[in-house]
């Protein structure tokens, strides 16, 4: 579908544009004016001249662009204009700061919802994301949908549940004296883990490059456990009880060394699926992902009541069969997000490959041969297939 | 089911062998019985046979998700497990249950089979329902007959040994059958499995354990510091065919298969020649067909099998025999303790009085050398190479492990596989682990040999521009399938290249511009009527990828002809 003229975000070379007010949003080649939904790599990028975004990602934005970055911040729900576009950032769910971006020009709203987590089909307090504002839907003419997980096989169990499993699993290892590695993104995924194990287990120790968000967490005024920097340990009793958080690049790096013993974890939305677990091989993989669900983001689309839907990074090709299917007016960006977001750089097969792959598929293909095609095990028959 | 779930669960996500023993013993511990004989069954390996065909599961997990088809086939193309899929798809249980495992599979899945579609997916959408997502994994896998779970039998017996402090290789053979669908696992079963040393065997016509072998992986200049005189070494042919044991007990015999599978009916002519040895003996060897006093190529072997009834014509064709190389009890006593020069001199004893078995003859070469000399006959004898046995070595139970390897191993020494360098040309997704990675791959060769590098060059190009090929232009001809022989890293490369160079994709199959020429290992090699090539391969495998082959010096149709014509041929007479 053509962009109509109307349209209040176009896609460009640089990013997602709004012509109107002359801004990008997330751009990822440098720009005048962007407007930033949230810090991780891949949306807050080095080299624009101006930086908007939410107050609360000030301290993170900062200790990740630098000090001198020309940034210019909004309490969630605050407006400003600018050339007649009405401007305004509200909060999605994802990590500390994160926005929608909300815009109204000449009596149209479009919403521009970067990265954002809801988890299930009802709403329920217990499954917020605890580090920072939960999402909050905003009525809008036109929805842009991240797709991340956008096929009906992520359903988030509840966060309890998974917080249990941790605390169980670092338990465990505790009693056995073996330290306890469980990886997650150093921005985010590691913070609610940290707010959401049981401290009382045994100490908390961090990877260096965990620790300087944990401090822009806490001068946010979220509170976290108590976290000391691991290399800062040398008492292997310590260790052997210890929660170790730490990015995914530690796995098999000479750092995870100084444990001797240890089990290891991994906690992403992707650990659903049973072939992604065995392609990370550690020990345990925890699902807890900053990212909606399949119910999460049929929900958030729903209660904005945006007639029109454009889906950015993930499974876009389902989403918008989906959508459409649904009766929604359905489109897609091509976007550059994705690719430093830890939750879509998954083994071997890196996920984002894997997501286009079957979003490729699913455009390509015709399903009424479907059925047929159910594999009963790994052994394939001889045969010339295909020709 | 929540119990089994848990252990699978386990099981599952463990890698170190104590930790999935120690699960294994926790679940006995506490399991009922009746639940305990079932997951002996499927963790042994037993499968049902699939009760509900996937095509109702789909359409059921698809009204239950609200989802269309080509919905689900996107998540089952994400996932790469059917089972999975579905366990995924359908939304949060309304109630819970914790109908044990033995009730789950009397009650409710194996009766599934006798109901109508409609039916059957009215009670499967009720069972999800009161599962979560591992529960039902489980189960899908149950139905359909596909469960696996990383654990050996070796594992399972080690479990309950130490469980009912027995010893372990008295379990293996009580266990001996119990996957072969015959009987139905119940708490007595379970109990006999785990009774006490005096209790002794299950049944009369129970065999033991087999002995496996290790594949000896060694250049030929270090087999002899390995292997040390070959004077202590019992070198005998490998023969290919089925591994087997007959047992003759209470006048009655009994022939069991690797596969745990009683297999006594299909072959008749060699209860004949069993019959007449006395009760209380048991012999391992190999079923192989028998023509004109010797043996005839697996192929023949194979057909048989394939036969549902033994015809009269089947019979004349392929007729089977017996080749003994082991004897495991005789006059009721077991001989496994006994060292095999001791065993093979009662064997050949034995045999001498019943010709009608034969006897797998010895060969004695005075080196190492001499022996791999020999070896280089094994193609044109139709066999697979030599088995060693060691003199003093006693016959143990299933495949230890490497680390374990004392004197008393059985070693295969194959000769190489035969090989052709051969071109990738269509490339699927694989499965499980492999879910989204192409790693099973179509090969094919040359027609006939390309003139120089700019025919193959032009023929690839028609081949991009998807030319359907003239008959006697130059093109390159599927003949085999295989997905293993890669490391993790090479499926990685080959992957990419794979997208990078797809031509047409269908459903999951995708086509590429030849540019990949890979070494393709083989076991065997034979006509086929039933693929394009002509010819079909036994046990495919990439050897690996050669990055330094162009394209236009891959292999060729007539390679393979030659390669079966290296192969035994049954019809000339030996010189």
């Amino acid at each position: 579908m053509a962009a109509g003229d109307d349209d209040l975000i176009v896609q460009r070379r640089e990013g997602l544009y709004c012509r109107q007010g002359d801004f990008y949003i997330d751009p990822w080649r440098p720009v005048q004016r962007a407007v930033i939904t949230h810090a991780h790599a891949d949306h807050a990028r080095r080299g624009h001249a101006h930086y908007l975004a939410a107050a609360p990602a000030e301290g993170v934005l900062r200790a990740r662009l630098g000090d001198e970055i020309d940034l210019q911040t909004l309490a969630y729900g605050e407006s400003i204009d600018h050339f007649g576009v009405r401007l305004s950032l509200h909060p999605a769910g994802h990590v500390l700061g994160s926005a929608q971006v909300r815009l109204e020009h000449a009596g149209q709203v479009w919403v521009a919802a970067g990265d954002y987590y809801v988890a299930g089909a009802s709403d329920d307090r217990r499954e917020d994301n605890a580090t920072c504002a939960p999402f909050e839907p905003v009525p809008c003419h036109c929805f842009i949908t991240e797709s991340t997980f956008g096929l009906p096989i992520y359903r988030w169990q509840p966060q309890g549940e998974v917080f249990a499993a941790i605390d169980a699993w670092w338990r465990g290892n505790a009693e056995a004296g073996r330290s306890s590695l469980l990886m997650g993104y150093s921005f985010g995924k590691a913070q609610r883990i940290l707010k959401g194990v049981d401290a009382s287990i045994g100490p908390i120790l961090v990877h260096g490059a965990v620790e300087p968000l944990n401090r822009a967490y806490r001068d946010a005024g979220v509170v976290l456990p108590s976290t000391q920097l691991a290399v800062e340990v040398g008492d292997k009793a310590l260790l052997g009880r210890a929660l170790v958080v730490a990015p995914p690049s530690v796995q098999g790096s000479p750092w995870t060394r100084r444990f001797g013993d240890y089990s290891d974890a991994f906690a992403s939305g992707w650990m659903q699926l049973r072939g992604a677990r065995r392609r990370r091989s550690v020990d345990r993989g925890f699902v807890l992902s900053d990212h909606a669900d399949w119910p999460g983001l049929q929900r958030a689309i729903a209660a904005t009541g945006a007639a029109r839907i454009i889906v950015t990074h993930g499974y876009e090709a389902v989403m918008v069969r989906w959508l459409s299917d649904q009766g929604l007016e359905a489109s897609s960006f091509e976007t550059e997000y994705g690719g430093d977001d830890d939750e879509l750089a998954v083994g071997p097969a890196d996920a984002a490959a894997a997501s286009k792959e079957a979003a490729e598929r699913v455009a390509n293909e015709v399903s009424d041969r479907a059925a047929a095609r159910i594999v009963p095990g790994d052994d394939s028959p001889v045969d010339d297939a295909g020709a | 089911m929540r119990l089994f779930a848990r252990l699978f669960a386990e099981l599952d996500r463990s890698t170190a062998t104590l930790a999935k023993v120690e699960a294994l013993k926790r679940y006995f511990a506490t399991a009922a019985p009746q639940d305990a004989a079932w997951a002996v069954y499927f963790l042994a390996g037993g499968k049902p046979r699939q009760v509900v065909p996937n095509g109702v599961l789909w359409a059921v997990a698809c009204r239950k998700a609200g989802i269309d088809d080509w919905l689900f086939d996107a998540c089952y193309q994400a996932v790469g497990d059917f089972a999975e899929t579905v366990a995924h798809v359908l939304p949060p249980p309304a109630r819970e249950s914790d109908v044990g495992l033995a009730e789950w599979v009397g009650e409710r899945l194996l009766p599934l089979r006798g109901f109508d579609p409609e039916e059957q997916a009215l009670r499967v959408a009720s069972y999800w329902d009161e599962l979560d997502t591992s529960g039902r994994f489980l189960l899908n896998k149950l139905i359909g007959g596909g469960f696996r779970v990383g654990v050996s039998k070796l594992l399972v017996q080690r479990a309950l040994a130490e469980g009912a402090s027995i010893d372990v290789n008295l379990v293996a053979q009580r266990m001996m059958g119990y996957t072969d669908g015959r009987a139905t696992p119940s708490a007595e079963r379970y109990a006999q499995l785990t009774a006490s040393a005096d209790a002794g065997p299950l049944d009369l016509g129970q065999p033991y354990p087999f002995f496996l072998a290790h594949q000896l992986d060694l250049p030929q200049s270090d087999v002899a510091a390995r292997l040390a005189s070959p004077e202590d070494w019992i070198v005998e042919w490998k023969y290919d065919g089925i591994r087997a044991q007959i047992v003759k007990r209470a006048s009655q015999v009994w022939i069991w298969s690797r596969g745990e599978e009683l297999v006594t009916e299909r072959f008749p002519e060699i209860v004949a020649a069993a019959t007449p040895l006395p009760n209380g003996t048991v012999l391992d060897g190999e079923v192989v067909v028998w023509n004109d006093g010797r043996v005839a190529s697996f192929n023949l072997l194979q057909q048989r099998i394939g036969r549902k009834t033994l015809t009269k014509k089947v019979l004349a064709d392929a007729p089977v025999g017996f080749i003994a190389y082991d004897l495991l009890e005789l006059g009721g006593a077991d001989l496994r303790e006994r060292p095999q020069h001791e065993r093979r001199t009662l064997l050949e004893q034995l045999v001498a009085a019943h010709p009608a078995i034969h006897l797998s003859p010895i060969e004695t070469r005075p080196s190492w050398e001499a022996y791999a000399e020999l070896r280089r006959e094994a193609r044109s004898r139709g066999v697979e190479g030599f088995m060693l046995k060691h003199r003093q070595a006693r016959y143990g139970t299933g495949r230890r492990k490497q680390e374990d390897l004392a004197a008393g191993t059985w070693w295969k020494w194959k000769i190489d596989p035969l090989s052709v360098d051969c071109v990738l040309v269509y490339a699927q997704a694989g499965h499980g682990r492999r879910a989204s990675v192409y790693t099973d791959y179509t090969f094919a060769v040359w027609n006939r040999a390309p003139l120089d590098a700019a025919e193959a060059r032009a023929a690839v190009e028609a081949i991009g521009r998807r030319e359907p090929p003239r008959d006697d232009a130059l093109q390159l001809v599927a003949f085999a399938k295989a997905y293993s022989g890669l490391s993790d890293e090479e499926f990685k490369v080959v992957d990419r290249v794979i997208r990078q160079t797809t031509l047409e994709k269908f459903g999951p199959v995708r086509s590429v511009r030849p540019s990949l020429v890979f070494e393709l290992g083989f076991e065997g090699i034979n006509r086929s009527t039933r693929h394009k090539s002509g010819i079909a391969v036994r046990f495919p495998r990439m050897l690996r990828i050669r990055d330094d082959k162009p394209l236009h010096e891959a292999d060729t149709m007539q390679s393979l002809e030659a390669l079966l014509a290296l192969q035994y041929a049954p019809a000339e007479p030996r010189g």
